[in-house]
């Protein structure tokens, strides 16, 4: 049986007569059927309703009401909903007491193409402008820090320190031994061809200080510690306590983000040297276990093939990995907004640009040493 | 102490997320020692003007007067100063997560009093003790109730004396109990240390309880629509959208 029937009850009213269940999920009228109807017969100045027969309804009943309230609001029909059952005639009236408000910027027209494009290119300049002004900031609470004017908590500093140096070292020891390991076992298999198995010790040594040892780092250090610092510092802008240092007249800066810049770029080299001390250990291994290598052999070729060169290079790259994993962390936690999924928005895009700034700094530092020949 | 004269005023003002503007044309007086109420129903921009108010959000026009001095047309210097003298209690709390409670409440004072470490304990703890929060010190925020954050914020925004104090929804997520004991202590301050109270609520008991001038933000104009002892806008108010409001709904 169909749900509805129509009936021009008298002149110029259109009689809905509701019939059976009205539930959502069965196969109900909607309100194109009234359009189609209210256009094809004759002229309408009046809808209302005979719900006699009705069977239950729910939700179902009330969204189709609503949508034949708007039409004929908006084709200047009356609606007399006296016919309904008081239940629904109650609740249509409750989704007519507070009109739509339609000016709340949210309901606007898709743009056009070229709109949007001009729009998104706006949004870019103002993120980078963003982005330059933080590091601005950052580069002056800096210089401030040399004149000994900074708010900063000396325990908040050393519990960052702890936890970006100390509490770091399990993971580093591992990720950093494995890749030692892969290195002296990628490097074996082509050495091996020429009989030349003890250059493992080389390239191990080498690889690892020059590159890996500083960039397993980094990239360990943007998951874990950059990520804590954007949800953080994200997290302490949805709790207002931002606001609270700001209104206090402290900046946020100093307080909260020189602790953390300055802990990575002390801890960053510390553990890069970490790194490269276990990688090295973790080639050694597969060096003596594996292949005809003598502990003395690998630690004397290790010793051949390093220099400080080698090494201030590793170094140098992981102070500069160091800023630009506190930089991410920290601007991308400040951008935060006021919700929780905008924390987890700022620690991914924390990681995420941490680690292609550290890529795009690893190779203009290849290109630079290559061209000083270093 | 002179009452009436004009501690904070509001002139113009509009205020704006980009293009969408929250509040337009808002002039009204805040006057030494009152207990000025902004009230208006949720979403209507009360918190957002509160920001404006304490130099958290910028106006798209107008201004906002201290004493005379226009917050929003001085030097940032100058206005951090002003800033230094409100003392502000969030919606949250938002007491410092990583910091015990005697180090929140501390910290302003550490800053900006150049106090001794046993000066500042003692004071730490008769902050705490108005707030009723004694023995609460080596406690995390994380490890109190929800209301306690909100009492020991009380305590932070207290800490320097403050010239005025704002409140951001203070009975929200309070009992009964809690929330007039809070606005006993807000009457208490205004009483004892002539400090100016602006509170950003909605509660209808409160406001009555401890009110002596508010401002009524209306969310279909965007604007104020009354200002004045909210007793006397219940009793005498012709608007009905403000009636609504005080009477709960029931004229």
């Amino acid at each position: 049986m169909r749900a509805i029937s129509f009936q021009q009850s008298s002149e110029e009213t259109l009689l809905l007569k509701l019939s059976g269940p009205w539930k959502l999920g069965s196969d109900l009228p909607t309100v194109e059927d009234v359009a189609g109807r209210i256009a094809s017969g004759r002229r309408v100045r009046k809808v209302a309703f005979d719900a006699e027969d009705l069977g239950n309804w729910d939700a179902g009943l009330l969204t189709f009401l609503v949508k034949v309230r708007d039409l004929c609001r908006q084709k200047n029909i009356e609606l007399d909903s006296r016919g309904l059952p008081e239940g629904v005639h109650r609740l249509l009236g409750l989704a007519s007491a507070v009109p739509e408000i339609k000016d709340t910027g949210k309901n606007q027209v898709r743009e056009r193409w070229f709109a949007r494009v001009g729009d998104r290119t706006i949004e870019a300049v103002r993120a980078s402008r963003e982005v330059l002004e933080f590091i601005g900031d950052a580069t002056l609470t800096l210089a401030k820090l040399a004149g000994g004017r900074v708010r900063m908590r000396r325990s908040d500093l050393l519990l960052i320190i702890q936890q970006c140096g100390a509490d770091a070292l399990p993971i580093v020891t591992l990720i950093s031994a494995l890749i030692g390991l892969i290195l002296a076992f990628v490097g074996a298999v082509q050495l091996k061809l020429f009989g030349a198995e003890i250059y493992i010790a080389s390239l191990v040594a080498i690889g690892m200080t020059r590159e890996m040892g500083a960039m397993m780092a980094a990239i360990i250090m943007a998951g874990r510690t950059g990520a804590a610092f954007a949800a953080e510092l994200g997290t302490m802008q949805v709790n207002e306590e931002i606001d609270a240092l700001k209104t206090l007249g402290v900046s946020p800066m100093e307080f909260l983000v020189l602790p953390r810049m300055l802990a990575l770029v002390l801890m960053m080299p510390l553990l890069a040297v970490y790194a490269d001390l276990v990688g090295i250990l973790g080639g050694m291994a597969v060096g003596v276990g594996a292949f005809d290598i003598t502990l003395t052999q690998y630690a004397e070729q290790t010793q051949l093939a390093l220099n400080t060169r080698h090494i201030l290079i590793g170094v140098v790259k992981a102070g500069v990995f160091g800023i630009i994993i506190a930089v991410s962390g920290c601007l991308r936690g400040m951008q935060c907004g006021r919700s929780a999924t905008q924390v987890g928005y700022a620690a991914t895009s924390a990681v995420v640009t941490a680690i292609v700034w550290i890529i795009v700094a690893d190779g203009l530092f290849a290109v630079i040493t290559n061209v000083l020949k270093i | 102490m002179n009452r009436s004269a004009s501690h904070i005023g509001v002139r113009n003002l509009t205020i704006a997320y980009g293009d969408f503007v929250v509040m337009r044309d808002l002039n009204f007086t805040i006057n030494r020692g009152d207990v000025f109420i902004i009230m208006g129903g949720s979403g209507c921009g009360k918190s957002t003007l509160m920001k404006v108010l304490i130099g958290l959000k910028s106006p798209a026009t107008g201004q906002v007067f201290y004493n005379d001095k226009s917050l929003w047309e001085i030097d940032p210097t100058d206005r951090q100063q002003i800033m230094q003298r409100f003392g502000i209690l969030y919606q949250s709390g938002a007491l410092w997560s990583s910091m015990t409670l005697a180090q929140n409440v501390g910290l302003p004072l550490e800053l900006y009093t150049g106090l001794a470490a046993g000066e500042i304990h003692d004071l730490v703890s008769l902050k705490l003790s108005l707030v009723g929060l004694a023995g609460f010190e080596e406690f995390y925020p994380s490890e109190i109730s929800g209301g306690m954050r909100k009492r020991a914020g009380l305590a932070r925004a207290m800490a320097l004396d403050p010239e005025v104090l704002f409140f951001d929804e203070p009975s929200a997520g309070l009992d009964p109990v809690s929330a007039r004991r809070l606005d006993d202590l807000i009457l208490e301050l205004r009483e004892s240390l002539g400090t100016t109270v602006v509170v950003v609520t909605h509660e209808l008991a409160s406001l009555f309880a401890i009110g002596n001038n508010s401002v009524f933000l209306d969310p279909e104009t965007r604007t104020m629509i009354a200002s004045g002892d909210p007793k006397q806008l219940l009793a005498e108010s012709p608007d009905p959208k403000v009636r609504r409001f005080l009477t709960r709904g029931e004229e």
